[in-house]
Formats: structure tokens, C-alpha cells, sequence
């Protein structure tokens, strides 16, 4: 166990390494000077040598990155173009805006897709399981920023019950989810962030369940004289290591796919900074918000990996 | 080295593509190995190594079957992928009729790949379930520079030799042949390239007795008709019987007994192949000998026991057992009708208390 | 479906005149689909789609590029405009055929082009192993670092707008996933018997690799291809949605969803329908890889 997740825990390092390389590539295959990348538009010739020599930019590439990476690793990514702000903090912060609805959203899926699961499973093929086939097969291919656009029409446009867009008069400052008034800013954005989640926890659920369903052992469980609900406890059991890594997956992809829902409901979390450092073409915050973005997904894979090792000791043989 | 004398088997009649006269063996194993890495831990270094074959000589006669028997795990399919040139080997020398095969002097490889083919396990995966058996059989010829018209006549040719209708099986896939039809396209393949050594590893040990029984006999007709030399690995040691003029017996990856086929049935002399041969009787309720001689499971292949390797499982085991591994002498030299096995007992003066006190006649 | 299965099975041993044509793999695939009506409805709307896209300029009632300040927003069926017409005029029915050939095109191409080279990657690692597999497969676990949706507003981010830069980054996110696809397939039929049988005639890597190994992979590799398309199709649109693909005037149908965006107040249901274009599309192709999984899979 510990020698697997030590093991584990190094094969990371090489990953986060190749991480930052990618991220480092960014500034590069930017279209035209990588200073004027780095610069804003208003910036003179004297700012832009200046910034030359502090980036080393004369200098080989691989030394190029040795610099950048020796920064990043104390925490500066640069500053940010648009705002002229140091990019590690705006990041952060709007990191903790997206991770806390990314989080909701991810429960809120995991509890429905495993209701669904095993309410599909219990009928196989039944009225009830095409249903929620149905439901799953739309989850997985609505475009999400289409689907905030429909939430949008539906509740807020239509029936007026939950804000259009973003955080309310306050910003994140002061954000507090448990009360109404602020958090019915956060049920569109997760509505439908946790939609994709939910049609593939679904089906992931349903099909392991009837897979185990079919066993012999859940036979000899019958035979015993165990009821349906009592052997259907038992085969969830039985998934749980399965599904609880799923979620975790899950969550990485969310805090990576916020992109499009955060810029639908203007979120303030790390999808709305890429979509304005798009729009503002501010490569240092694009290139700073990917890197947290990419650890985070790798560290929280990491994290399920050794949580699922725990619970599932068959894990370390592979 | 490259010759030596050795009585050629009763009937070898003459062969066109015989280089190195009717004495020379059609192949000689020498001092043939194999150790396959064991990776592991946090680098994945390697840690340990299998032994799967260990410095394993033999010969194999013109014109002879050779069946090669032993435990599960014993290294016979390594062996046989080594002799095929399927995997590399860590050291040792192959010699096909009279030529080193594969350094720089001797004859190339793609010699060797003409002359030496092997039959596989009936399995799905022998056959690519993706070709119709025809192409299966044509590839080769093919590959050795003969146009697509001619390779597939070949092969309509060999199904018919192997007792397939041309007709009938050629467009067929694999899945919708019998095991038993699989394996007479599996031995079709083989013998697409015309070669002179076939090696047979496990090739009738999947099927029914009564088709094992047919191919069985298709094999004994394709070996007179094609001048064919055979080797034969299996775990049934009354096929082998039934087909083998020589046999060797392996125990955890090397030879510890070899000889004509009735000495080692009637007269086994290591107590493995006894163990092995008393196994065999007890299934038959007449002959049926009391405790299961080979108790207990092979030791592993990585760390084999010093000194004898069977001296963990040996009903005889002695010090000197523990202390010095037996020789089984020195095969390459032997003749083909000797019977060698590698046991402190029957070595004269060898320090094993029933070792005899004079060399034997 | 199963019965087809049974249905084919039975047949077979009945076809012993002996110029009995037996059936081919990819026959045996057919007799599956033909009983597999989602797939097949799928399959013909996908067709109905790519035949409205490519043949849009003679099937569009208007100039998708023609606005007209007077029309600005009207809603579904007024007048001529079937579906509406857009913020600028410009009629809905048309720009939707016109951004079909878009959103198809980036749904496609870069599926094709990953598949040629990370299949091509797979394959090599998967049957080279050891040092080439560790070179190859880890350099793709890099990207794997990356949700696929950051990986592709990364590279797009970094690269700007425009049809070409996101055709190439939507091939660079789907190279991994399809080379692990690969890769694993290769692995696997590398250490059957007939590949080894195979390399005793003493053929050449390369003829093994396309008479033995590449027909073997092909499937599973085709069928997880399949599953992309609709994924890719959603992905360009969510560039296109970021400003990350056609530049404007150009229709697309994520750019026409982003554009009508700020529309939503006025015309809710026609902002909405370039999504039901790229959902429907999405599902369809979903739904026929599905179907294709089924019938491709079953073991032989
Ligand atoms: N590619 C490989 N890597 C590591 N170990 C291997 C490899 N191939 C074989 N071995 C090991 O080498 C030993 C001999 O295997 P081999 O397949 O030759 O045995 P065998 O006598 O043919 O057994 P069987 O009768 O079951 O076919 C076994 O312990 C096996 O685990
Ligand atoms: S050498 Fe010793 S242990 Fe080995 S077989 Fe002979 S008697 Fe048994
Ligand atoms: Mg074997």
C-alpha cells in the first residue's frame, strides 16, 4: 500500500513537470513576438526591452524555462496585461469561486446518478431505464454553454425566479453560500455544470450494476433468500470504490470545463478569467490561470487515486 | 563441433535440400538461454530474473520426433520461441543442419525461417480472426517473394493435404471452424514455407480425443510424405509416447532427462520422470499406484533451488543433493540411442549412497 | 439485436454448397446493424445532415450573409424566414445549413487526422514496447494532465481564432485519447500466436504491422473514433462560442449561439436554435457509435 502510493505519488512529478513545459509552450506558440505577447499593446519600446531582459528572452530556450519555471515555483506567474495585476493572486482567487461550485455540482451528480443507476439497473430495459438512458445520452451531449442559455431563457427570462448572470452587487467578496439571496446566483452554473457529470455517472452506474447483477453470486444471494432491495444495497456496495473514483475524475473535468458555463452566467471563477484573457489576448493570464487549472486536475487525480487504494485494496497489484 | 557421429535414423531417404548429410543433425541446441526480467518497485528496476530455460542442450536427428514434456511452467514454450527465434536468447548457440544459425557467418535467418516452422496452440488466437484461413496460409509464401496467384494456389493445396476441402474452408474466418479445423489450418500455415523441422508446441492438447487422434495421424502421414523432423511439446505423456522416437523431459528450465522413448517410459531413471509417469498411471483406475508421488507445486523459477532443483520435492534427496548440481554428461556428444538423466544416482561415485559403484554398460 | 446475432450464427453451418460465399467480418457487422433501428435512424438524420450542409447553397432560401436592418429578430415563421432571422437581419434557416458545413467539418476532420496519427503513434508504441511505448505513451500522459476542454481553450487560447488553428487544436487534443486507444488494442493482438507465426515467415515489421496488427486494431480504434466526432463537434463549438473559431460573418453554429447570446430577452426561442442544431447533431452521432460499439464488438 504505502510502497504504492509513494510510487504513485513520484510518477506524478514527471507529469507536473511535462505540465509546466506545456504550459511554457503557450507564450511560444502565441502568434508573433513573445514580448508583445507579454506586453500590452501600449506598452514602449523601452518597456518592451526592459521586459526582454527581465524575462531573459536573448537567451536559449531551455534556459528560457529554467528562469520561468524557478518563478513560478515561488508563486510568480508574471503579471497580468489587461489589469496590470500580479496573475497568481487574480488566479486564486477566482480559483476558489470556481472549485466551490464545481464541488456542488459534482455531489449534487453523484447522488442523482446513483439513484438513476440503480433505478435503471432494478428494471433493466424497462420503461424507467429507457428513460433515464434518455436523460443520460442528453446529458452527455449537451453542449453545456447551449444548456446555460436555455436555463437562462427558462428561469430567469420566462419565469423570473433566478438571476441571468453573475455573483450579485456584492462579487465574491462576501459570498455567502448559505444564504439565499446570494446562492441563487450559484443554481444556474451548477445546474449545468453537473448535467454532463450526471449523464456519464449514469450510465457508468447503471451498466456496472447490471453487470454485477448478473453474477453468480448475487444469484446465491437470492437463493438465500436475500429481498431485491437487500441484494441491490449489496451491489451498490460493490461500486462504491468505482463510483467514488469516477467522481473525483469527474471534478477534475469540471474545474477544466468551466470555461464555457462560467462565461454564460459571468462567474467569476478561473473559465470566465480564460474567457476574458482570450478576449483581451493577455497570454500571462491565460498561460498562469491553464497551470493552476492543470495541477489541480492532476493533484485531484492523484488524491482519488490513493483514496481509491484505501478503500479498494485490489488497486496496488496494477 | 558442427559434426559428429551418430547413427542415422532407420530411414532417411535422400533429400534435396540436405546440406549436411544424413549423420548431421537436423538441429543442435547448444548451451541455449533465456532469463526473462522481473521489474518492480518504485524505478521499476529489474529485481529478479526468471529462469525459464538454462542452459538446455540437445540434438534433434533427421527424420526423428523429439517430444519435450514437463510441468507447467517448466520453460517448453520459451524454448520452443527461442529455437524459433521468436525472442532472443541470453546465450548459447543453435546449429541447423550443420550451420550456425544467426551470427555472421552462418546461414541468415531468414534460412532458419524456411527451414524450421511451428504449430501453435489451438486458441484464439492462433489464427487472426480477421483473414480468411486462405490468406492465413498464403502469407508466407508471399512474404518469401511468391506472387499472390501462386501463394493462394499453395494454399488450396496444403488445406488439401491437410484434409480441408479447398472449396469449401478457403474464404472461411476462424471463428467459423472446429478447433480441430483450426488446428489443420494451423499446421497448413506451417508448412507453407516447405520446412524441414517442425515444432509443435501443445498442438493437439486442446482438443477432443477423438479429433486429437485424427490430427494426431495426419501429422505421422505429413512426416513421412514431406521428409518432415519433429519436435513435439507436451504435457500428455501418452501422445508423446504415441509419436516420439526420443524424449526429453524438462524440470524448471533445464534437461534432466533425455532418451530413446522406451528406456524412458520402461526404465525411467530421475525421479521426476518417474514421478511424472507414475502421475500418468494413477489416472488409470487398473494400474493405479499407491500416494501421488509429486506432491506439492514447482518451486519457482526465480529462485531455484541450489544444487539439485528437485531436491525440494525429491523423495531420494541427499546431502549432496542440497550441495552440487548433477550433470546430465554430455548430451551433444552422446549418441542418440543413450539415455542420459541428470541425477546424482545414476552418476558413479557421484557421493549419492545409491549411486552405482561401477560405470554401467 | 440479440436474435440477429442468433439469427447470422445459425446460418452459417447451412452454407455448405460448396460455392457458399461465407460472410466477411464487416458482412457480419451489417447483419447486426440492419436490425438496429435507433442506430439506423441515427445513421440516415446524420446522412440528412451532412447532405443539407453540402448542399446548402442550393437548399438555403436566402443569402446568410445578406442583413437587413428592417428584419432584425423576427421570430420563428414570420413571413418567409422559417426559423427567424438573427440580431442582424440575416435569415436563421440559412445561416444554420451554411454553419452545418462548419460544425460538421470540424466535427470530422480533426477525428480523422487524430486518428492517422495517434493511431499511428498507438500502434508503433504498442508494438515496439519497452523503450518506444515509454517514450511515446508517457509524453501523451502529459496531455492527459489536462481536461480536455482547458487542453483545447490552452492551445486555441494561445494559438487565436480562425478555422485552421482550430482544427489543429482540436487534432491535438484528440491524439492522445485515440493513441492510448491504440496503443492498448496493439498490445494486445501483438502477443497473440498468429502475429508470432506471423514473424517465423520472416515477414517484415512493416507487412505484419498491415496484414496482421492494423486490421485487428482497426475496430476498436474506428469504434472510439466514432465517439469523438460528437465530442469534437461540441468542442469547436465551444471555441466558436469563445471567439476561438470562424471569424464573424461566417456562420457557425456556436458563433451564431454566442452571437444571438445577448438576444435572449427578445427572441429566446430563435437564440436557441443553433444549440438544438449542434445537441441534435451530437446525439445523432452519439447514439450511432453506440450502435456501432454493439454490433462491432461482438467476439468472433
Ligand atoms: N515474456 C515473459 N516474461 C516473463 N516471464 C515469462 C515470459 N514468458 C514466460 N515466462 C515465465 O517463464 C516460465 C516458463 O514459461 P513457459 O511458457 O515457457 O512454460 P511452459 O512450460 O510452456 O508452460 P505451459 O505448459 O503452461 O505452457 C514461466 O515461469 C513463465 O512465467
Ligand atoms: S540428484 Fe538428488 S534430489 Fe536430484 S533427483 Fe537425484 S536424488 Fe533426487
Ligand atoms: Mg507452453
Amino acid at each position: 500500500m504505502w510502497l504504492y502510493a509513494l510510487r504513485r505519488i513520484i510518477l506524478t512529478i514527471p507529469i507536473l513537470f511535462g505540465v509546466t513545459v506545456i504550459c511554457f509552450a503557450l507564450v511560444q506558440i502565441a502568434p508573433g513576438d513573445p514580448i508583445q505577447n507579454l506586453l500590452s499593446p501600449t506598452a514602449s519600446q523601452a518597456d518592451a526591452e526592459r521586459l526582454r531582459a527581465a524575462y531573459g528572452l536573448d537567451k536559449p530556450l531551455p534556459v528560457q524555462y529554467v528562469i520561468w519555471l524557478g518563478k513560478v515555483l515561488v508563486g510568480d506567474m508574471g503579471m497580468s496585461i489587461a489589469n496590470n495585476t500580479p496573475v497568481t493572486g487574480e488566479v486564486l482567487r477566482a480559483f476558489m469561486n470556481t472549485i466551490v461550485i464545481a464541488m456542488i455540482a459534482v455531489v449534487i451528480a453523484f447522488v442523482l446518478s446513483t439513484i438513476f443507476g440503480v433505478a435503471a439497473a432494478y428494471r433493466s430495459g424497462g420503461l424507467v431505464d429507457k428513460a433515464i438512458t434518455a436523460v443520460a445520452v442528453f446529458g452527455i451531449s449537451v453542449p453545456t454553454f447551449w444548456l446555460g442559455v436555455i436555463l437562462v431563457i427558462i428561469f430567469a427570462v420566462n419565469l423570473s425566479w433566478l438571476p441571468a448572470t453573475g455573483m450579485g452587487a456584492g462579487g465574491s467578496k462576501g459570498f455567502d453560500y448559505l444564504s439565499w439571496s446570494d446562492f441563487r446566483f450559484a443554481v444556474m452554473p451548477i445546474i449545468a455544470l453537473a448535467l454532463p457529470p450526471l449523464g456519464i455517472m449514469t450510465r457508468t452506474t447503471r451498466s456496472s450494476l447490471s453487470e454485477i447483477l448478473n453474477q453468480d453470486f448475487v444469484q446465491t444471494l437470492r437463493a438465500k433468500g436475500l429481498t431485491e432491495t437487500e441484494v441491490m444495497i449489496h451491489a451498490v456496495r460493490n461500486i462504491m470504490p468505482a463510483a467514488v473514483a469516477m467522481l473525483g475524475l469527474q471534478l477534475g473535468y469540471l474545474i477544466g470545463g468551466s470555461v464555457l458555463v462560467e462565461t454564460v452566467f459571468t462567474w467569476p471563477g478561473t473559465g470566465y478569467l480564460l474567457n476574458k484573457a482570450i478576449l483581451t489576448r493577455d497570454i500571462p493570464l491565460l498561460q498562469g490561470t491553464i497551470l493552476v487549472l492543470a495541477t489541480a486536475f492532476v493533484l485531484i487525480n492523484l488524491v482519488v487515486d490513493l483514496a481509491q487504494s484505501l478503500i479498494d485494496p485490489r488497486i496496488k497489484r496494477s | 563441433m558442427t559434426q559428429m557421429a551418430i547413427s542415422p535414423p532407420a530411414a532417411a531417404s535422400e533429400d534435396p535440400r540436405d546440406r549436411g548429410g544424413p549423420a548431421q543433425p537436423m538441429l543442435i541446441v547448444d548451451g541455449i538461454r533465456k532469463y526473462f526480467p522481473i521489474r518492480a518497485g518504485v524505478l521499476n528496476r529489474t529485481v529478479a530474473e526468471v529462469k525459464a530455460v538454462d542452459d538446455i542442450s540437445f540434438y534433434v536427428v533427421k527424420g526423428e520426433t523429439l517430444g519435450i514434456v514437463g510441468e507447467s511452467g517448466c520453460g517448453k514454450s520459451t524454448l520452443a520461441r527461442l529455437l524459433m527465434h521468436l525472442i532472443d536468447r541470453d546465450d548459447g548457440h543453435l546449429i541447423l543442419d550443420g550451420d550456425l544459425v544467426g551470427e555472421e557467418t552462418g546461414v541468415p535467418l531468414d534460412g532458419l525461417r524456411r527451414a524450421l516452422q511451428m504449430v501453435f496452440q489451438d486458441s484464439y488466437s492462433s489464427l487472426n480472426p480477421r483473414l480468411p484461413i486462405e490468406q492465413s496460409i498464403a502469407y508466407g509464401p508471399k512474404v518469401q517473394g511468391a506472387s499472390s496467384k501462386v501463394a493462394k494456389a499453395q494454399a488450396r493445396a496444403l488445406m488439401e493435404k491437410v484434409g480441408l476441402k479447398a472449396n469449401l474452408f478457403a474464404q472461411r474466418y476462424p471463428h467459423e471452424l472446429s478447433g480441430g479445423q483450426k488446428q489443420r489450418v494451423n499446421i497448413a500455415r506451417a508448412l507453407a514455407l516447405d520446412p524441414r523441422l517442425l515444432i509443435l508446441d501443445e498442438a493437439v492438447s486442446a482438443l477432443d480425443k477423438s479429433v486429437e487422434a485424427q490430427v494426431l495421424n495426419l501429422l505421422e502421414d505429413l512426416k513421412r510424405q514431406l521428409n518432415l523432423t519433429y519436435i513435439f511439446i507436451s504435457h500428455d505423456l501418452h501422445v508423446v509416447r504415441y509419436i516420439s522416437d526420443r524424449v526429453l523431459v524438462m524440470y524448471l528450465g533445464q534437461v534432466v532427462e533425455i532418451g530413446p522413448v522406451d528406456k524412458i517410459y520402461e526404465d525411467p531413471q530421475h525421479p521426476y520422470t518417474q514421478a511424472l509417469l507414475a502421475c500418468r498411471l494413477s489416472m488409470d483406475p487398473e494400474e493405479r499406484v499407491e500416494a501421488a508421488p509429486l506432491a506439492g507445486d514447482p518451486p519457482n523459477p526465480v529462485n531455484p533451488p541450489s544444487g539439485c532443483r528437485f531436491h525440494t520435492r525429491c523423495p531420494f534427496m541427499e546431502d549432496v543433493c542440497m550441495s552440487k548440481a548433477p550433470s546430465l554428461g554430455d548430451v551433444l556428444r552422446s549418441s542418440a540411442q543413450d539415455h542420459l538423466a541428470a541425477c546424482h544416482m545414476v552418476h558413479p561415485g557421484s557421493g549419492h549412497s545409491r549411486a552405482p559403484l561401477a560405470v554401467r554398460a | 439485436m440479440t436474435d440477429a446475432v442468433a439469427n447470422s450464427l445459425a446460418v452459417a453451418p447451412s452454407q455448405s454448397a460448396p460455392t457458399a460465399r461465407v460472410r466477411s467480418y464487416w458482412g457480419g457487422v451489417w447483419q447486426r446493424l440492419r436490425y438496429d433501428y435507433v442506430t439506423l435512424f441515427c445513421i440516415a438524420l446524420i446522412i440528412l445532415i451532412v447532405l443539407s450542409a453540402v448542399f446548402a447553397p442550393w437548399l438555403a432560401p436566402f443569402d446568410p450573409y445578406k442583413s437587413s436592418m428592417a428584419n432584425r429578430l423576427r421570430p420563428i415563421g414570420y413571413k418567409q424566414f422559417l426559423l427567424g432571422t438573427d440580431e442582424q437581419g440575416r435569415d436563421m434557416l440559412s445561416r444554420l445549413l451554411y454553419g452545418g458545413r462548419v460544425s460538421l467539418l470540424m466535427g470530422i476532420v480533426p477525428v480523422i487526422l487524430a486518428t492517422v496519427i495517434g493511431g499511428l503513434f498507438g500502434v508503433v508504441a504498442g508494438y515496439y514496447g519497452r523503450k518506444v511505448n515509454m517514450g511515446i505513451m508517457r509524453t501523451m500522459d502529459i496531455f492527459f494532465a489536462f481536461p480536455s476542454v482547458l487542453l483545447a481553450v490552452a492551445i486555441s487560447g494561445s494559438l487565436g481564432g480562425g478555422i485552421t488553428n482550430q482544427m489543429l487544436t482540436l487534432t491535438v487534443v484528440l491524439i492522445p485519447p485515440i493513441c492510448r486507444v491504440a496503443e492498448t488494442a496493439t498490445s494486445q493482438v501483438r502477443n497473440m500466436d498468429f502475429v508470432d507465426a506471423a514473424r517465423a515467415t520472416g515477414a517484415s515489421t512493416t507487412s505484419i504491422l498491415f496484414t496482421h496488427v492494423l486490421i485487428n486494431v482497426m475496430s476498436p480504434v474506428l469504434v472510439y473514433a466514432s465517439t469523438l466526432v460528437s465530442i469534437s463537434i461540441i468542442l469547436a463549438s465551444g471555441l466558436s462560442f469563445l471567439g476561438l473559431g470562424v471569424s464573424p460573418p461566417t456562420a457557425d453554429w456556436g458563433l451564431m449561439l454566442s452571437t444571438l447570446r445577448q438576444s435572449i430577452y427578445v427572441q429566446p426561442l430563435v437564440s436557441a436554435i443553433p444549440g438544438v442544431a449542434i445537441l441534435v447533431t451530437s446525439i445523432a452521432f452519439n447514439l450511432v457509435s453506440d450502435g456501432l460499439r454493439q454490433a462491432m464488438d461482438v467476439k468472433a
